[in-house]
């Protein structure tokens, strides 16, 4: 009998770094504020097809609504909307900041990564979300994202923690 | 024992932090029950630990549980030292 292997689920059988795409992966932008930063790592996906424009102000509406819940961790921030705001495939994110903005949480604010996530519907994003949660909660990995000065470097140690952690 | 999660960013973040737990208990050999609570839909469910997003403190004022308020919710440390000091807390009440 074979143990079941996360990697087995429906829509989560990719592994969560290659949910990532190498487009969606931005190292040191400048922003002036929440909504840049939103609208700037939006665009990435729309470019990359994984969302719609409207899942863009979507996620702006969502920061505007909760935005402080969504800084779930100093200086992480999970910008995200409902399947049916216009998510095309499950998809990831990253732009890192050079100049961290203040998303309005107590405690976690500034911040200086800025993750989205499109998932199609409740469950299928879980595994993936749980992989992203353990690269976010390994410190070395965590400074590496930080310390990247270009997309390749920040996209690379992505891709590592993924290959290293199946 | 049941422990439920609760954090205000949508259904996934309860979640996620549900299967963290379930992990730990797993590895402590705990027995328990985890349950992600929706936000919209928690009110008159009851558990005997909430482990919460520290900003959703203020939902949980006149809940009947431990509560725990995680700062950090990807931080495995963190929510290990936190939950595991819950349970304690609870054995000790339940004595």
């Amino acid at each position: 009998m074979t143990t079941e292997k996360n990697e087995n689920n429906s829509n989560s059988s990719a592994p969560f770094n290659k949910i990532f795409k190498r487009d969606a992966v931005r190292a040191q932008m400048e922003v002036k504020n929440w909504q840049e930063a939103v609208q700037i790592a939006g665009q990435l996906l729309v470019d990359t097809g994984s969302i719609e424009s409207r899942y863009v102000e979507a996620m702006a509406r969502v920061v505007h609504d909760i935005g402080p819940y969504a800084v779930i961790a100093p200086g992480i921030v999970f910008l995200h909307a409902r399947p049916e705001d216009g998510v095309n495939e499950l998809c990831f994110g990253l732009v890192t900041l050079a100049t961290p903005v203040p998303f309005g949480h107590s405690q976690n604010d500034p911040v200086d990564l800025v993750f989205v996530i499109g998932a199609k519907d409740k469950n299928s994003h879980i595994q993936a979300l749980q992989s992203l949660a353990g690269l976010l909660s390994d410190t070395p990995s965590l400074e590496k994202l930080r310390a990247g000065q270009k997309d390749d470097e920040v996209f690379a140690v992505i891709q590592s923690w993924g290959d290293n952690h199946r | 024992m049941i422990i439920a999660t609760l954090c205000g960013m949508g259904f996934g973040t309860s979640m996620m932090l549900k299967l963290f737990i379930d992990d730990i208990l797993k590895a402590e050999k705990i027995k328990a029950e985890t349950l992600p609570w929706d936000l919209g839909s928690f009110k008159g469910q009851k558990a005997d630990i909430v482990v919460a997003a520290s900003d959703m403190a203020m939902h949980l004022k006149n809940v009947d549980s431990i509560v725990v308020l995680i700062r950090n919710l990807v931080d495995k440390q963190e929510i290990k030292e936190k939950i595991l000091a819950a349970i304690q807390e609870f054995q000790q009440k339940s004595k």
